[in-house]
Order: structure tokens, then sequence, then C-alpha cells
């Protein structure tokens, strides 16, 4: 496989421009006989929907849930990055490019990283346009927060809801295609295959997930935005619904999987209460502002916080870490915590939590001080937990919360599949080793309004490709294996129920693949995972029939793509010998206990690509060249 | 604890429903109410029965996915709360509960507890937007909006289309979802142009759907989760009033582009 | 002009407004008429005075008859018309349905509202036609000289104190007066919700003062039978 990044010649701060310019476009009259399928409707997808529709292409757009409005991006909190500038604090589209560089350990595309900062600007402009509600001061202009990983002031909100009111944004602009019939949706609908003409992706395969009927449909060109695949953990932050299967079985095909084992785990998380535990919450990372973070000093102390008096308390990230202390970075804070649960010292139900205490911050600002800064976290808290954070330290662990790895694409965003293109968390671009906060919204719109429209017209304008039908021979081919994967599903009839399969891959994952991985671990993770997969497709049991609304069959279907991704992820995560963002070797770390890249062999993008079945993935690497930017050690000491 | 379930069970779209009755034993109060469900399922599962069908995504009460009528109460009754964020904790041992659908015409059950409110995405599509394209757009501070205004325009954004209001409503009226997103759009300056088709449209589009009218009871307000105001429905009154007092020609619904 | 009759007769909105419109008509109505009824406790000459004065102004008293008839057919036809959009609404009902903030007047409203219009038809019938067969006292209101006082009007003060003197009229009227307040009592702070002028900061004062309102106007209307009933004034 050739791996083709297609990144323009000239300086990176023209090559944007110069590129649009490049590019090949299709005359507005031909546009209207441009069929384009667009599956998920999440920021990327929404807004790459409306925005082809509205340039006057024939869209079709799927998503499983029941509304469009209701992709995971839903569940963003925090905010969206964008250089703007408007605070006078030194931001640039350069600084957003170098902290976002930067803080994905210089494992991302520069070109590609470069772009998403100069679009950034017109996204703020577009959702205000759209009348997303961004907080406002009180002279009328936008307000901005800091976040993770930055110096300055850029983040735009929405209250704590900002991935909400941007995604509502996109639905909305989605809703007006819809309306004026330039878009056709298909919610409640599930992806299944990929169907590739010629070596072209050409149409989709897809299960109507209210009556089970499984159809083709054929485009010019598929693009795929379905979001990331964290609940291969079985507990993350994501939506229940998240899942590997279209970016799965688009690699099945043929689409190269890049750096699967990049994963994000958050630091504050509310902690699992039991067995019965569906998925986990996270709460906004400001709460370190002034919460501390501690644990027992002694293992096992099951005392109550109140009765363990100061001396008996480690404050262990003040410790380790005394200029950045509770603001550590994400994946330094997580692994900390995760250190102390492991040497004993957890609190809470199983000992897996840490406190996040309040009580300084308290006797700094009053409880109502504190009130007034994070009364809805505290309420949120107290709704799932049943505890008041006011009177005793809040518990939190670690969880799984953001893919970094994806599709891989090319600077035009399109897979080693000609004509399949990848947008937001399901690709793999922009945010190399690890994500900083509030980027990933801006990645996603950046890549649905701004990029996409002008890329994928090159290739409907350059690829001369005939005009599929979804009664062609290779659309039956794709049927009659949808059909026959659901009906195997249906026929083992063991004694396991699905959950229980996801749950168990979930644990293999988060022990042996999660914030800290070894050789050893790994290796017995990549045993253990195919065992478990047998027995899946020996003793699973799919409760009902197809022919109807079956959410166990739909479970089943993912936890199956699940438990080969799994496998995937395990051999990317060992054969990178280094530590690196969210990939953190404890073989690769420095004498502090910090992350140690190795980018003498490592500084590259892994893509593995489909061999068969019972073959091993073949990895293609894609060398990271950095002309702009200097690699540097990332230091929070 | 140990509960006994009262659910509503129904295949499909055209077949006849009942309530049928489960426990659920151990249940521990740290469970969310869906995570109790999730229990009951296994167990049916392990049965070789049919896992009670519901709606849920995000668990975190912000998709709006999850619907449930608890006990009569839609979400179950704590304020502010989806039904996922609902914890056990809130009942105690022995208790019956009664589970059923939202039901409305416009939301037809499918099966068990899920029903389709592909409604509400009609009555957005019919002028729930700003008709701009993408790209062209002012700077993001070229049109300062007063902090009073932003504010209040979120106060009605921040509604997830669960459609509580009208499971709630003894009239299965949607009057404070719509109202939810007219007000925010007629508050912000970028909905102003179009706030009179906007109004004419989405409420044209409210009734053909077959929801109810408003007869001011109030449930919806007491149910919503994101606790949206009753003040958005009179303001929703007040938009439609000055609509039908401008407005030249009648505006069809899904004129979008 | 055929759009905003379109918009308000079709629409739900619309026809929300023209029964808040009516509502608000009628709701004056019956305050001038409390005011109207209570001057029978300024005894027989007030009450009659006024009764004649509207007897004889036939040029104001037919239009404004055809108006209020009108506004309380456009008043019902609404009713009607939403409450059977608003049924079908939900054709399976919940097994379990709790009101959860809706009072007990908001769910109640058509039939308070039927019974009022029952009650008008009988009222109209008992004091304006005067049909004796209703009025269960064997007497004629209209043609017996007992009832036209000595300058020869409409002795409307002494028909009050015939009609009343029957207990079973007199509740009658008390219940229906009651449930017209309960209608009120809801109606009223909705009517404005309906028009759009209810905002949160007054919201809650509205709605105070249209409970507290509507059993001042119920207090005021029953003061007239039960005075008579119990002999406070004969
Ligand atoms: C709790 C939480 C908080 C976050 N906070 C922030 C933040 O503050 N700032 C920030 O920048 N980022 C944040 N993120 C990350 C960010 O929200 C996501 O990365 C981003 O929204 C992903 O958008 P997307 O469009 O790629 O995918 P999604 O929004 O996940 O959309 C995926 C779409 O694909 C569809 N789909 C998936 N599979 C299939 C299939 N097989 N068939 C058909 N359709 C399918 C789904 O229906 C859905 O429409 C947060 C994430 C989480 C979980
Ligand atoms: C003198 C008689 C009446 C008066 C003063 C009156 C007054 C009102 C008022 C002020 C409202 C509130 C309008 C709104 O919601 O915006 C109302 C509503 C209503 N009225 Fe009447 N009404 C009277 C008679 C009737 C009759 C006879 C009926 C029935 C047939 C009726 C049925 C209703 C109904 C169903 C409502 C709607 C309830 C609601 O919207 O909350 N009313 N009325
Ligand atoms: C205790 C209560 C009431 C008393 C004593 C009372 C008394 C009367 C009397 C005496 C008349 C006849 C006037 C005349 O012909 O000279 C009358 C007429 C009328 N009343 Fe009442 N009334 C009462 C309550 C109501 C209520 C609650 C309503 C309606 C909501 C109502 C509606 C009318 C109407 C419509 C007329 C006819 C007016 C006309 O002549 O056109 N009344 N009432
Ligand atoms: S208004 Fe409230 S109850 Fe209704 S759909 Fe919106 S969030 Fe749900
Ligand atoms: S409950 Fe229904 S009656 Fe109106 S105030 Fe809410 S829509
Ligand atoms: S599942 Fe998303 S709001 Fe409840």
């Amino acid at each position: 496989m050739k791996l083709d990044s297609k990144i323009p010649e000239g300086p990176l701060a023209q090559k944007w421009d110069r590129h649009r310019f490049d590019l090949k476009l299709v005359n507005p009259a031909n546009k209207r006989k441009f069929d384009i399928i667009v599956v998920g409707t999440g920021l990327a997808g929404a807004s790459a929907a409306a925005t082809m529709a509205e340039l006057g292409y024939n869209v079709k757009a799927f998503c499983y849930q029941d509304s469009p409005r209701r992709a995971h991006s839903i569940a963003a909190q925090g905010g969206i990055n964008a250089a703007k500038n408007y605070q006078n604090d030194g931001d640039s589209v350069y600084r957003l490019f170098y902290d976002t560089i930067k803080g994905g350990d210089f494992r991302a595309r520069e070109a590609n990283v470069y772009r998403l900062a100069q679009v950034s600007v017109n996204i703020i402009d577009q959702c205000v346009a759209q009348g997303v509600p961004f907080a406002r001061e009180y002279g009328g202009l936008l307000a901005n927060r800091s976040f993770g990983g930055a110096q300055v002031s850029r983040t735009f909100y929405a209250r704590g809801q900002t991935g909400q009111q941007l995604l509502l944004g996109a639905y909305q602009a989605l809703s007006r295609q819809i309306g004026a019939g330039k878009v056709k949706m298909f919610p409640r609908t599930e992806m299944l295959d990929l169907v590739l003409v010629n070596g072209h992706a050409k149409g989709i395969i897809v299960r109507d997930m209210v009556t089970g009927q499984v159809t083709s449909h054929a485009a010019d060109a598929v693009v795929l935005a379905t979001g990331g695949y964290g609940n291969v953990f079985y507990l993350s932050t994501n939506a229940k619904g998240c899942n590997v299967t279209a970016t799965w079985r688009a690699y099945k095909k043929g689409a190269a999987f890049a750096n699967p084992c990049y994963t994000q785990i958050h630091p504050t998380c509310i902690p699992v209460s039991g067995d019965h535990q569906s998925k986990l919450t996270l709460m906004s990372e400001s709460l370190r502002n002034d919460g501390r973070v501690w644990a027992p000093k002694a293992k096992g102390d099951k005392r109550a916080p109140g009765e363990i008096s100061e001396s008996e308390r480690d404050y262990f990230l003040e410790r380790k870490y005394p200029s950045f202390g509770n603001l550590a970075p994400r994946d330094i804070a997580s692994r900390a915590a995760k250190e102390a649960c492991d040497e004993g010292r957890g609190v809470g139900p199983g000992g897996k939590g840490v406190y996040l205490d309040f009580a300084d911050a308290i006797k700094r600002l009053t409880e109502n001080g504190v009130r007034e800064r994070y009364g809805n976290l505290f309420d949120m808290y107290e709704k799932i937990t049943g505890e008041n954070g006011y009177k005793t330290p809040m518990r939190i662990y670690p969880a799984v919360h953001y893919t970094m790895g994806g599709l891989w694409v090319d600077y035009h965003l399109m897979s080693t599949i000609p004509g399949c293109f990848v947008l937001g968390e399901a690709n793999f671009s922009d945010h190399g080793a690890n994500r900083l906060g509030a980027s990933a919204l801006m990645q996603g719109l950046a890549d649905g309004y701004f990029v996409i429209p002008y890329t994928i017209a090159n290739y409907l304008a350059t690829s001369k490709q005939a005009k599929p039908k979804a009664d062609q021979p290779e659309f039956q081919r794709a049927l009659g294996d949808v059909a026959a994967l659901t009906k195997r599903l249906l026929s083992i009839n063991g004694k396991r129920t699905v959950n229980s399969f996801h749950k168990e891959l979930g644990h293999i994952m988060w022990e042996k693949c999660g914030m800290a991985r070894d050789e050893k671990g790994l290796q017995e993770a990549l045993r253990q995972i195919p065992a478990l997969r047998e027995e899946f497709w020996k003793n699973v049991k799919v409760v009902g029939e197809n022919g109807e609304l079956n959410q166990n069959l739909e479970h089943a279907g993912r936890v199956a793509d699940f438990l080969e991704f799994a496998e995937l992820t395990c051999q990317d995560a060992l054969h990178r010998r280094e530590s690196c963002g969210g990939h953190f070797r404890t073989e690769f770390q420095t004498e502090e206990g910090e992350a140690k890249r190795d980018d003498e062999n490592f500084s590259y993008v892994a893509a593995w690509e489909f061999a068969g079945s019972d073959k091993p993935p073949i990895l293609n690497k894609e060398p990271l060249v950095y002309e702009e930017v200097h690699m540097s050690t990332r230091s929070y000491k | 604890m140990n509960l006994t379930l009262k659910v509503w069970r129904q295949k499909d779209k055209d077949s006849d429903g009942h309530l049928a009755t489960y426990a659920a034993p151990d249940v521990s109060p740290d469970m969310s109410f869906l995570e109790m469900l999730d229990v009951v399922n296994e167990g049916l599962m392990t049965k070789g029965e049919e896992p009670i069908a519901f709606d849920s995504d995000c668990r975190e009460g912000i998709c709006g996915t999850c619907s449930m009528m608890i006990n009569g109460v839609a979400h179950g009754g704590q304020k502010g709360t989806t039904v996922c964020q609902l914890h056990m904790r809130r009942f105690k041992d022995g208790d019956t509960i009664v589970i059923e659908p939202w039901r409305a015409r416009a939301f037809p059950v499918l099966r068990d507890l899920v029903t389709d409110r592909s409604a509400f995405d009609r009555i957005i599509q019919a002028g729930g937007f700003v008709s701009i394209n993408t790209g062209g757009t002012p700077d993001g501070n070229a049109i300062p909006v007063a902090k009073t205004d932003a504010d209040k325009a979120m106060d009605a954004a921040a509604c997830i289309g669960c459609g509580a209001c009208v499971a709630a409503c003894k009239n299965a009226s949607a009057m404070l979802f719509v109202s939810a997103k007219v007000s925010q759009l007629a508050t912000l300056p970028q909905g102003k142009p179009e706030r009179v088709r906007r109004a004419l449209s989405m409420v044209s589009q409210m009734d053909s759907e077959g929801f109810g009218a408003c007869t001011v009871t109030g449930s919806c307000e007491a149910v919503c989760p994101k606790e949206i105001s009753l003040d958005f429905i009179a303001q929703l009154n007040r938009e439609y009033g000055k609509a039908i007092l401008k407005n030249p020609v009648q505006s069809k619904a899904g004129e979008g582009a | 002009m055929t759009n905003l009759l379109r918009n308000l007769f079709c629409s739900s909105l619309g026809k929300k407004y023209l029964m808040a419109g009516t509502g608000a008509a009628l709701f004056v109505f019956v305050i001038g008429h409390l005011a109207g009824n209570l001057q029978i406790f300024l005894g027989p000459e007030a009450i009659n005075r006024y009764g004649n004065l509207l007897q004889t102004n036939v040029e104001l008293l037919w239009p404004v008859r055809l108006i209020l008839l009108a506004i309380i057919i456009v008043h019902i036809w609404s009713a009607i018309s939403l409450t059977r959009e608003n049924r079908a609404a939900r054709p399976v009902s919940y097994t379990d349905w709790k009101p959860t903030a809706a009072s007990y007047a908001s769910r109640t409203m058509f039939m308070s509202g039927v019974i009022v219009a029952f009650f008008i038809v009988y009222h109209l019938l008992h004091y304006t036609v005067m049909v004796q067969s209703i009025n269960f006292t064997g007497k004629n209101f209209d043609a017996h000289p007992e009832f036209f006082d000595k300058e020869g009007r409409h002795d409307v003060y002494h028909m009050m104190i015939v009609g009343f003197s029957n207990p079973v009229v007199a509740l009658f009227y008390v219940i229906a007066v009651g449930l017209l307040c309960l209608h009120l009592s809801h109606g009223v702070s909705a009517m404005f919700q309906s028009l759009g002028w209810k905002k949160r900061p007054y919201g809650a004062c509205l709605d105070r003062a249209a409970v507290w309102g509507s059993v001042a106007i119920w207090l005021g209307y029953s003061s007239i039978p039960l005075a008579i009933l119990f002999k406070v004034i004969s």
C-alpha cells in the first residue's frame, strides 16, 4: 500500500490557500448530478452534509440515533478553540498550530494541523451566524476561557453545553437542507458495510434499525464521520451507541487504520459504582483549578476521608509535579491516580478512585464561592453518587474519553480507498498522540464546513468513475455478506449475553491497553482477545429476530467488530516501543516517570492494512516530517 | 432492594401492547434507572426472552434520547433530570414501578418504550434555523449581542428535544419544544430577519403533526429536564401573533432554501 | 386578510387567541354583570331602574346581545375544536398519569365551561326569556302583575327574590357560578399567557390574582341567591 499524504508544496502558511486554487471544481450545474453519502451526523457529518447540499450535491445522510441532533458531539461540555485573538493576549494561527502539534506530542501532520488552525476562525463566524448562543461579555462581544495545554484564552463556549449548541447549529443547517429536499436523512439506520466498485467507494449497506431491512445505497462518494471507538473499553465517557463498525468495515475493505493505540484518558470522571456500571460521566477538568487531589498514604485505608489527618494524606500531584500541581496535563494526572490505586491506596468501591478535595477552596472562597464556580458540577456529582461534594471530598477516577487514532486520511481527508472520505473523530489526522481540550469540536467542524466541500469536488471532478447503481453485483454481494453475518449472529444461540462479552473485552483492554501498557500485558491481551472472540462466535446468545427493532442484535454486531478491532489496537500498542501522548509504555519512561518518546524510530504514522481475516495486518509507515517546528520534550515539572 | 416493574411491552407499531410484570431483585441504590433496566434485561436475555427495548445513548442527560414515563411522570419526577440520570436511591425496597412509553399521536410507539419522535425533526426542518449558507459570514464580533439576550437565548437553546413536554402534557402539546427554538432564534439578531416566516411555518408544521394545543397547564415545564420556562410559550404566542399580522403570504412548511 | 383569518381560525395558536380574546370579553361581561346585579343590595329602586335602563334601550340592547352571542359562540366553538384536537393528540392514554404541576382547574376547563354553558342557557330561560316551567315557583315572571313595580317597570328585584326563594335553584346558581369561577381561576391567567403577555417576574402574581379574583367573583355572585335564601333581603 502506498501512503500518499498529498501535502501541497509551498510554505506551510500558504499551503491551503494555494491548494484550494489548484483543486479542481465541479461547476454548479454538474453538482446536481453527483450523489454523496454521509454516514454520521455529529459535528463533522452534519456540517459536511449541510454544506455539500448547499453547494448543490444530492446528499444522503445516515445516523444510528433516532435524530441527527443526538450524535455524540452533543455531550462535549468545555468549548471550542479558535485563533481569533479576541483577547489580545498574543494568540495567532501559528500559536494554535504550535500548541496543537506540541499537545499531540509531535505525532501529527504539520500541514493538516496548520490548516485546522487557519480555518478555526471561520468556524466561530459561521456558528455565530447560525444563532449559536455563545457566551458573551457585558459589552456584547464573545467571551473566552482558557483551557488545558495553552497559555492564551481562545476557547469559545456556550455554558457547559458547547458541543450541544454547535451540534444543534449544524443540525439546523442540515435540517434546512432536508426541508429543501437536498438531503435525504436516514435516522435509526446503521451502516454495516462499504461497497467498492472498481476500487472506489461507491456505496454502503445499511440496516433499518426499526424494520431490520438491509438495503444498499449507491453514490459517487462516501463520507464517513462516525465518531470514535472509545467503547472498545466498554466503560468510557462515550455514548452507549458509539462504535467502530463503520470504520472497521471500511478497514476490511481496504482503508488503512492509523494509530489505533492512541487513546485519551480523562482524569476527572465519576468512578465506577459497581458491576452494573454502563458508562462513565465526565466532570469538567476545570474542577482541578480549585480542588486538591489526594489519596491516603497507607494502603487499604478504609476510614472516612474526614478521619484521615493531613499528615496521613498524599497530595500526589502536588508532590510529583510541584510547578503544575493539580493542573498537570490529562495523561499525567490520570496515570498518577492509577498508580496510587494500583498501590492499593485507592478509595471508594473497589478501591478505584482518589479524592478531589474542596475543603481548602471552601475555606478560601466559602461554600457559596465554590458553588458559584462549580455548582452545576457538584449537583451532577450528587445526582450520580448521592454524595455532597461540599461536605465530603469528591471521588474521581480516570476514564477513556477520546480516540486520536482512526482511519488514515491524506490532506484531502480521503482514506486509502479512493472516494471514501473520513472526517471528525473517525479519522486520525490533526491530534497526533494526544488531543488538547476544546480542539475536537474545532476539528469536526473544520473538516465538515471548510475542508471536505473543496476536496471532494476535486475527487469528483477528476476520478471519472461510472455512476454506480445499487443493484450492481458488488452491492448484491455485500448485501449477501451482511445478511449472512446477521444470520450467523442470530443462529449461535449460546449461553452468554452480548454484554458480558463486551464487558470482558473492555476489562482486558483497560487493564492491558489502558493508561499504562507494557509488552507483557499487551502480549497477554493478544492471547486473550482472540480466545474471547472465538468464544463469542460459539457461545453468544442473541435473542429476537432480524426483522424487528432488535437492540440486542445491534449490540452484537458492534461487539463483534470491537472484538476484532481490539486486537489491532493492542498490536499497534505493542509495536510502538516508545511512550508518547496517550500511549504510555511503562518500559519507556524517564527516571521521573515521564513519557519517553523515540523520535528516531517512531516518528511516523502507523497505518495498518487489512490483509485477510486469518493474516496479520500489514504495517505501513507515513514518516512525519517537521519543517516548521522543532521537536521537544514535554515537561510539566 | 427488590422492586416490581410493570413495563409496557409492544412488539411493533401495529401490534397491541400490554403491561408485563417483572421482578427486579437486588437493585443497588447507586444504579441509574437505565442501569437497573439493563440488569433486568440481562436476566431476560439469559432466559432467552427478548429484552425491554428502550432508547438511550449519552446517558448523561444531554442527547435527549432516553424517554419513559415512570409512575405517570415523564423522566421520573426528579427536577431537571432525565431518566438516564435518575438514580435508584430515589426508590424504596418493595416499590412497584409502572413504566410506559411517551404517548402521543405524533410519537407512535415503535417497540416497548421506544417511540418515533421524528415529528420534532420535521418541525425544525420547517423553519427552526437561520437561512445562511456556509462561508461568507461576518466576523463573530461584528454584531454585538447583549449579554442578557445571549443568556436568554441559551436558556431556550438548552432544550434537548427529548419530548417529555409532550409526554407530560395533558394535550400532548409540543408548545414548549417549539417555543424554545422560536424564542432562541427570535432573541438573537441573527435570527430576527426570518422570525415571521419561522413562527408561521413551525407552528403550521406542529399542527399538522397532530400535537395538541396548549391550555397552559404547566406540566411540561415541571418535567422538562432542562427546565425550559413557560415564558417561552408566551414568547411564541407573541411571535405568532405578530407574525400573522405582518404576514403577507402564507409560508409553506419546508420552504427552506 | 384571508391569511389572517385562516391563521386565526385554522391554526392551534390562532384558535387560542380567539379563545383568549373572547374569554377576556366574557370576563369583562361577568364583572359588569356582577356590578349590575349587586345593586340588588341597594334596594328595589336601584336595580329596577338599572334593569329598565337596559330593557328600554333596544338600540343598544340588541347589538350588545348579538355581540355577546357571537363572542360566546366563538369561545365555545374554539373550545370544542381545540378540545377535540387535544384529545385526538393522545389516542392511547396512560395507565398511570400524574398531573405534575397541572392544577385541577386547568385540567377541567372544558367540563367547567360546558356546565357554565348549560347554566347560561338555563339562566337566560330563567330571567331573560322567563319561561315559567323552569323557575319552579309556579309563577310567571313575565306576565304576572306581581312582577311589575308601581312605575310599571319590570320588578327585577321581586323576580330575584321569588326566583331564589327556591333553595334548589339558589343552590344551583351558587354551584354554577362556582364552576364559572373555577374556570376563571385558570382562564384569566391563561388568557395572558395565550396572548403572550405573561412573564416570569409577574407571572406568579397574575396566577394568584386570577385565583383570588375568581373567589371574589364567586362570593359576589353567590351573595345574591344566598342573601335571598337566608332572607337577608326580602
Ligand atoms: C463527554 C465528552 C466531552 C467532550 N468535551 C469536548 C470539549 O469540551 N471540546 C472538544 O473539542 N471536544 C470534546 N469532546 C470530544 C468531541 O465531542 C468529539 O470528539 C467530537 O464531537 C466527535 O464528533 P464527530 O462528528 O466526529 O462524531 P460523533 O459526534 O460521535 O458522531 C458520530 C456520528 O456517526 C453516526 N454513526 C456512528 N456509527 C455509525 C454506523 N455504524 N452507522 C451509521 N451511523 C453511525 C452516529 O449516529 C453519529 O451521528 C468531548 C467528548 C466527550 C465524550
Ligand atoms: C361567561 C362565560 C365564560 C367566561 C368568562 C370564560 C372565560 C374564559 C377565559 C378567560 C379563558 C382563558 C383563555 C385562554 O386560555 O387563553 C377561557 C378558556 C376556556 N374556556 Fe371559557 N369562558 C366562559 C365560558 C366558557 C364556556 C361556555 C365554555 C365551554 C363550552 C368554555 C370553555 C373554555 C375552554 C375549554 C377554555 C380553554 C382552557 C384554556 O385554554 O386554558 N368557556 N374561558
Ligand atoms: C347569582 C348570579 C346571577 C344573577 C342574580 C343574575 C341575574 C340576572 C338577571 C336578573 C338578568 C335579567 C336582567 C333583565 O332581563 O333585566 C340576567 C341576565 C343575564 N345574565 Fe345573569 N345573573 C347571574 C349570573 C350570571 C352569570 C354567571 C352569567 C354568565 C356568565 C350571567 C349571564 C347573563 C346573561 C347573558 C343575561 C342576559 C342579558 C341580556 O338581557 O341580554 N348571569 N342575569
Ligand atoms: S422543552 Fe424540555 S421536555 Fe421538551 S423536548 Fe425540550 S428538553 Fe425535552
Ligand atoms: S403541559 Fe401542555 S398545556 Fe401547555 S403549558 Fe405545557 S404545553
Ligand atoms: S441518554 Fe442521553 S439524555 Fe438520557
